[in-house]
């Protein structure tokens, strides 16, 4: 198998705690029950959770997470 | 086009004068968006009180300045543009967050991101399923007909954000009355003025009463935040209070009406439920509730489209405009409950992007899965010529909402 695999960051000093990223991609992102902020769970999220990655990057509003492939 | 120019260059009489007038359908927005949209990327127009400004329609554009930190959301600036007196009088005086820039902005913010992150609007989704229920209940028992806006879409946004600031609800007549003053584009700025003070002092009332207590709401714990003036804390209350239950009670009575005049979206929806989360993001840009622009003022140069936006140069970023540019969303005029409408900028871009859009998304779907739900016969009870629309507000919506069952 040759899947590309996906290098997920956030950057919490860019995050305004919008929560797109945590509702288009649960599994990847949460948000900190005080500050509101992205909090990464998966850095390499498998390959059925890349779409909603790409989804979460799309519609951050501060363009604070982002994707690198390979 | 020539760069130069600013839009107060453009002879008067072919100025666009903003708002503008809806056309036939009270769901579209201003026809003259349209027109501007397809004509040029930006265009200059005029406000109420002669200035002139840049209105921006395109979706890209209107989402890229939102997201640029070139423009401010400071009111305070000389040239923030303002779509009526009462918005100058509101947005300069006494404002919050909403009319700051970075950091002070972030300072801010941040105090309360926490209490609106996704899993907590999730957690509290029961609770606002079971008060959707009771307003069901209490506003069916013995009729077969109500005004939605009093008895189900105003209470429903406004028990929660009481309940989460902590504000007793039996005063709701109080904040309702003068919220919908504030939101006013008709009203004086002395109105607005009256109401806000009105306002401010009630909530430092609250405020005060509760330092005495150890309870767990938000105007408790802005209190024991320790870094806020009693005016800060105020403020902060103050746009959420407002900005939290307008607007989704709008977005309630809107969205109930634009599935009453597209039967067959109504249709798919009652045939499917789990359609409903994908519907409230189409119903949030195909009604874009806020309808009169998110204003910014440029603090550089910055040139689109082979025109200048000087600095000190207001632009007015037409949200509802954006939602129907078809550069981002095929047939944006038509409702279409099952496309991907995520992109909508309903909750406007950037830093400023609506803080309580997790929780209003929770209160939209519960709204509709209770309503269609509980009311199969659910009709309009007077022709939808006679609905009284919101046009001389910020937010757009209805006044009443006859409906019968
Ligand atoms: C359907 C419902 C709603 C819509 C359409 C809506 C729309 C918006 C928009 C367009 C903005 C951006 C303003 C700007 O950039 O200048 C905004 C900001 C804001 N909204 Fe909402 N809103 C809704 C519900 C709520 C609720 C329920 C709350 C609170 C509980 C809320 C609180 C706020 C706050 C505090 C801001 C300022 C955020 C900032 O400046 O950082 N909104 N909203
Ligand atoms: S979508 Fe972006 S701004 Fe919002 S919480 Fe996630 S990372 Fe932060």
């Amino acid at each position: 198998m040759n899947a590309v695999t996906l290098r997920v960051t956030a950057d919490r000093t860019k995050c305004c705690g919008a929560g797109m990223c945590a509702l288009n991609a649960p599994d990847v992102f949460d948000q900190d029950p005080d500050e509101g902020l992205v909090v990464l769970l998966d850095p390499k999220p498998p390959h059925e959770l890349h779409r909603a990655v790409h989804d979460a990057v799309g519609l951050c509003p501060s363009s604070a997470i982002s994707v690198e492939e390979g | 086009m020539t760069p130069a120019g600013s839009p107060s260059t453009v002879p008067q009489s072919e100025i666009l004068a903003v708002p503008a007038a809806r056309g036939a359908c009270p769901f579209d927005p201003p026809p003259a968006y349209a027109q501007a949209r397809d004509r040029a990327a930006i265009t200059p127009i005029r406000l109420w009180d002669g200035s002139t400004t840049w209105m921006l329609t395109r979706h890209a554009d209107v989402r890229a300045v939102l997201a640029d930190r070139r423009f401010s959301a400071d009111a305070g600036r000389p040239g923030f543009p303002f779509v009526s007196a009462g918005r100058r009088t509101l947005a300069t005086t006494n404002a919050s967050f909403i009319r700051m820039d970075d950091p002070e902005h972030a300072r801010l913010r941040k105090m309360l991101t926490g209490d609106f992150i996704v899993k907590r609007a999730e957690a509290l989704r029961p609770r606002i399923r079971a008060i959707a229920q009771d307003l069901l209940a209490a506003m069916t028992a013995g009729r077969d007909h109500a005004d939605l806006v009093t008895e189900f879409a105003l209470p429903l946004p406004s028990l929660v954000i009481c309940l989460l600031l902590g504000v007793p609800y039996e005063d709701h007549a109080y904040f309702q009355q003068r919220s919908g003053i504030l939101l006013s584009n008709a009203a004086s700025a002395a109105e607005i003025q009256t109401a806000r003070a009105e306002l401010t002092r009630y909530i430092k009332r609250l405020a005060e009463d509760k330092r005495d207590r150890d309870e767990d709401d938000i105007i408790s714990r802005l209190n024991r935040q320790g870094t806020l003036s009693a005016d800060e804390i105020a403020a902060m209350s103050l746009l959420l209070l407002v900005a939290g239950h307008e607007t989704t009670a709008n977005m309630t009575s809107l969205s109930i009406l634009a599935l009453l005049q597209n039967p067959d979206q109504l249709a798919r929806l009652r045939a499917d439920p789990a359609l409903i989360r994908g519907a409230v993001e189409e119903l949030l840009r195909y009604l874009t509730i806020v309808h009169t622009g998110v204003a910014r003022v440029a603090t550089e140069d910055v040139d689109l489209d082979g025109r200048r936006i000087r600095a000190g140069e207001g632009v007015l970023l037409m949200i509802n405009a954006a939602n129907r540019d078809d550069r981002a969303f095929p047939e944006p005029d038509a409702l279409d409950v099952e496309r991907d409408a995520r992109r909508h900028l309903a909750f406007g871009f950037g830093v400023h992007q609506c803080l309580g859009q997790p929780l209003a998304r929770v209160e939209l779907q519960v709204a509709l899965e209770v309503l269609l739900s509980g009311l199969p016969g659910l009709r309009l009870a007077v022709p939808v010529e006679d609905v009284p629309f919101r046009h001389d507000m910020l937010v757009y919506g209805v006044h009443t909402l006859p409906i019968a069952w």
